[in-house]
């Protein structure tokens, strides 16, 4: 069997966790990979759990990620993150939008949102790289930035170099909404330089 | 918005089984598809209506989606219609019927299970129909073979004149994986031939055709055994040998590499003598199928020797972390502590109604209502069953909250004497099973009030449109039904129909009061659209101000999820009863400004974000 990478993608219906799963994909194509996505997006989803496996290398067979065997676990909201922890692998890495979105059974006091997930997630032993991509969109101009600094938190962490992935971010962007590329490309260095990543050539 | 795009040229593709089930559908040259959409099948036809040179439809239930199949492959067309599960359980009057006619131009069936059930009311496997109506069933493993096997279908069902069902799932559906495709053929229909004992299934004429099914049965037996879609994988593990259908046959290769597999792709009816001499090669036999042991029941009627589920479960996916366990513990073996840290307890997330849904009326006014009995149905607003409004008593199946509540109306006994009964139903869901219902409700004097959501959209599908819409698949104009006129050529007299606004709450709970007094059948049909059709206009946002929330969480019971609790507290009341306290905020980026959480509010705490100003609340009566 050949190395396969798996990533688990994970966050809130409406966050965008299957639009940036789908740019990874398209990066890894783009290095003809092998590849297979797949997630969990019945009903409309909004509001609800949403991961999205992703897994490439040079055969794939089964979409899904076996839980303890994600290289990496992409946490678009923190208490998700903490949800899905169990499907890193030993040694793998976390990263982690430390923003939350409250549910409204937790708004209705019928369940209590975790104290500090991200330390609960430490605790367990996992390397969690932690920071505020929702504040870091929004500061941006678009809390739908939030994704693409998600993309970027995550370019030094994959088996290939980070500029394929932002190509691939800023292709999607280029052929659809030309005006986002600007943005996107900022969101994506301040998503890198959040987990504490170089900057890259313009 | 009219679509016409370029269809891309033959390539590499990353596609979703729907997309490629979609683009074989195109290349096989078919000139007729009808589905009505069901998650996980939804996307085959929208990706269809994008493809030009073919009819494309949406249509009002699964069955008229299978009949209009049908009729374009009367004619010599190529056909397909594409359904969930339970659509095929709509859809099955007309495929028991057109397995005795049989077809002329190619016909598939493409039919999506949902195992695991991500978004539905039961789990069912749909490869049964395939044995009761005697037609073959195709099973694909990925994207790859969804889109190899959609052609192969068509060839099958023009060779033996018999429907073909491509057996589907979630892991099918919704799985992204690359794809060479190939471009479209032009195929000029052969034309109608007349020939009533063909097609006119009357007794005279259906009683001789019946044993073409078991011919046709025969043939397509011979052609499993020699299929290339069923084929074997060597291993040099010969311990257990797996027979994989479906998306399993991945779970397998990736969870035993070494092991012998053999993989069925045309899996009704299966090619028992091949399985026979692949049990004869290895120690024991595992069959891996989801969800039903229907091929293992097949199997040991044959005389072979097999286990499945006495080690798999019944129900769900059979991924590799289900699988390895399972053949651990049947080679006798210890299974192992997995090696990564255990699954943490956090609290459940269910999808909520959106922000500003007009249903969060509805249900808010529902939520108030002491003495009513809730028959809900299928839809986004089936989220009224969760908290906070609680909402719904039943939900069973599309357009059953009307018959069920006729039921209950008819079958109640003293103790619910007192109840009103309601019925809830969604535009669509009224037309694709539920107007037969609501005649039922009227013609045989029911005392139900149903309350028609007509949010001009499938709205759960992702808003696809309807005869309520007034528009067509491609999103042109097409002639938009009349509720109100629609449901009183249905027998509800004129003046129990009434027409309101899900956001003014006054009005409907006094309708809603009104009519469940009133004992005959009424219609409330709501008239606000679905938030996410692309004309929704948000309004001004909302904000709350701190100093004059009393923290009675009024507005939180509404359900908006851009509602959020700041802060807790308890207060004792005069009369010595202790209550809790929610003070809130609004997340005022999210807010569309609908109001509808500014009329419970008591202390006129909830007011237009900027410029801030009062607004005139309602006093809502709490009944």
């Amino acid at each position: 069997m050949s190395q396969i990478t798996n990533i688990l993608v994970c966050g809130v219906g409406g966050q965008g966790v299957m639009t940036a799963t789908e740019i990874l994909a398209e990066a890894a194509i783009s290095l003809a990979f092998d590849v297979k996505k797949t997630e969990v997006a019945g009903m409309s989803q909004r509001g609800g759990v949403v991961t999205s496996h992703l897994r490439f290398g040079r055969v794939v067979l089964s979409p899904q990620i076996v839980p303890g065997e994600a290289d990496l676990l992409i946490g678009f909201e923190s208490a998700e993150a903490l949800r899905w922890s169990h499907m890193l692998k030993p040694g793998g890495v976390a990263l982690v939008n430390s923003g939350r979105i409250v549910p409204p059974v937790v708004n209705l006091g019928l369940f209590d949102y975790p104290e500090d997930p991200v330390a609960k997630m430490r605790a367990l032993g996992l390397t969690v790289h932690a920071f505020d991509a929702t504040t870091i969109a929004t500061d941006l101009g678009n809390i739908r930035l939030g994704n693409t600094v998600m993309l970027g938190a995550c370019a030094d962490h994959l088996p290939f170099p980070a500029q394929v992935l932002r190509d691939a971010v800023l292709a999607r962007f280029g052929t659809r909404k030309p005006h986002l590329v600007e943005a996107n490309r900022q969101a994506f260095e301040a998503g890198r330089q959040a987990v504490g990543g170089d900057a890259l050539a313009a | 918005m009219p679509v016409t795009q370029t269809v891309p040229a033959a390539a590499r593709m990353f596609l979703s089984g729907n997309d490629a089930v979609a683009r074989a559908v195109w290349e096989a040259g078919t000139r007729v598809a009808a589905a009505y959409p069901g998650t996980p099948s939804t996307e085959i036809l929208e990706v269809l209506s994008r493809y030009p040179d073919l009819h494309t439809e949406w249509s009002v239930n699964e069955k008229v989606s299978m009949e209009v199949a049908l009729g374009a492959s009367m004619v010599g067309a190529r056909a397909f219609c594409a359904m969930k599960h339970v659509g095929l359980n709509v859809a099955s009057d007309a495929l028991m019927t057109m397995t005795v006619t049989g077809t002329e131009g190619g016909l598939v069936i493409a039919v999506a299970d949902d195992v695991g059930m991500s978004s539905s009311q039961n789990e069912q496997d749909s490869r049964y129909w395939g044995r009761f109506a005697h037609v073959p069933v195709l099973e694909p493993a990925d994207s790859h073979e969804a889109y190899a096997m959609t052609l192969a279908a068509f060839e099958l069902s023009e060779r033996l004149k018999s429907p073909v069902i491509l057996r589907l799932t979630t892991r099918i559906c919704h799985v992204k994986g690359v794809v060479q495709t190939g471009e479209r053929i032009e195929i000029e229909p052969a034309g109608f031939v007349k020939d009533p004992r063909h097609w006119v299934m009357v007794p005279g004429n259906a009683k001789p055709r019946l044993p073409s099914m078991f011919v046709r049965e025969a043939a397509a037996r011979a052609e499993a055994e020699i299929s290339p879609l069923n084929f074997q994988v060597d291993g040099s593990d010969r311990r257990i040998g797996f027979v994989a259908s479906g998306p399993t046959f991945m779970h397998v290769r990736e969870a035993f590499p070494d092991a012998p597999v053999f993989k069925l792709g045309l899996s009704c009816p299966p090619p028992l003598e091949s399985l026979r001499r692949f049990a004869g090669t290895v120690d024991s036999v595992l069959v891996v199928e989801e969800t039903e042991p229907l091929l293992e029941t097949e199997m040991k009627a044959a005389g072979i020797a097999c286990h499945g589920k006495d080690v798999l479960p019944r129900i769900g996916e059979l991924a590799p972390d289900v699988l390895e366990p399972a053949v651990r513990r049947l080679r006798g073996e210890v299974v192992p502590e997995p090696e990564h840290v255990p699954a943490q307890q956090v609290f459940p997330r269910p999808p909520t109604m959106c922000v500003a849904c007009p249903h969060l009326g509805v249900y808010y006014t529902l939520s108030q209502m002491r003495n009513v009995i809730i028959s809900g149905d299928i839809g986004c607003y089936t989220l009224g069953a969760g908290h906070p409004w609680n909402a719904l008593d039943s939900c069973i199946s599309m357009g059953a909250s009307m018959g069920t509540a006729l039921g209950m109306d008819k079958g109640r006994g003293k103790v619910d004497e007192n109840k009103k009964v309601v019925a809830v139903i969604g535009d669509s869901t009224f037309m694709h099973m539920g107007m037969q219902g609501l005649l039922d409700i009227t013609w045989n004097r029911g005392n139900v009030t149903v309350l028609l959501l007509d949010n001009r959209a499938v709205g759960m599908t992702g808003g696809q449109d309807n005869p309520g819409t007034g528009r067509d698949i491609h999103g042109e104009e097409t002639p938009r039904v009349d509720f109100a006129k629609l449901c009183e050529a249905l027998g509800v007299k004129s003046e129990r129909i009434r027409v309101v606004d899900p956001y003014e709450l006054p009005v409907l709970f006094k309708a809603l009061r009104e009519e469940t007094k009133i004992e005959e059948p009424s219609v409330i049909i709501t008239n606000r659209p679905c938030v996410l059709i692309d004309h929704y206009q948000p309004a001004k946002s909302y904000t709350v101000i701190e100093d004059r929330c009393t923290g009675c969480g009024n507005c939180v019971e509404v359900g908006c999820p851009a509602i959020h609790v700041t802060r807790r507290d308890k207060a004792v009341k005069a009369s010595g009863k202790e209550v809790d306290l929610s003070f809130v905020r609004i997340e005022t980026s999210a807010c569309t400004g609908c109001g509808l959480c500014v009329q419970p509010c008591a202390p006129e705490a909830i007011v237009h974000a900027d410029p801030v100003q009062s607004v005139q609340s309602v006093q809502f009566v709490r009944k």
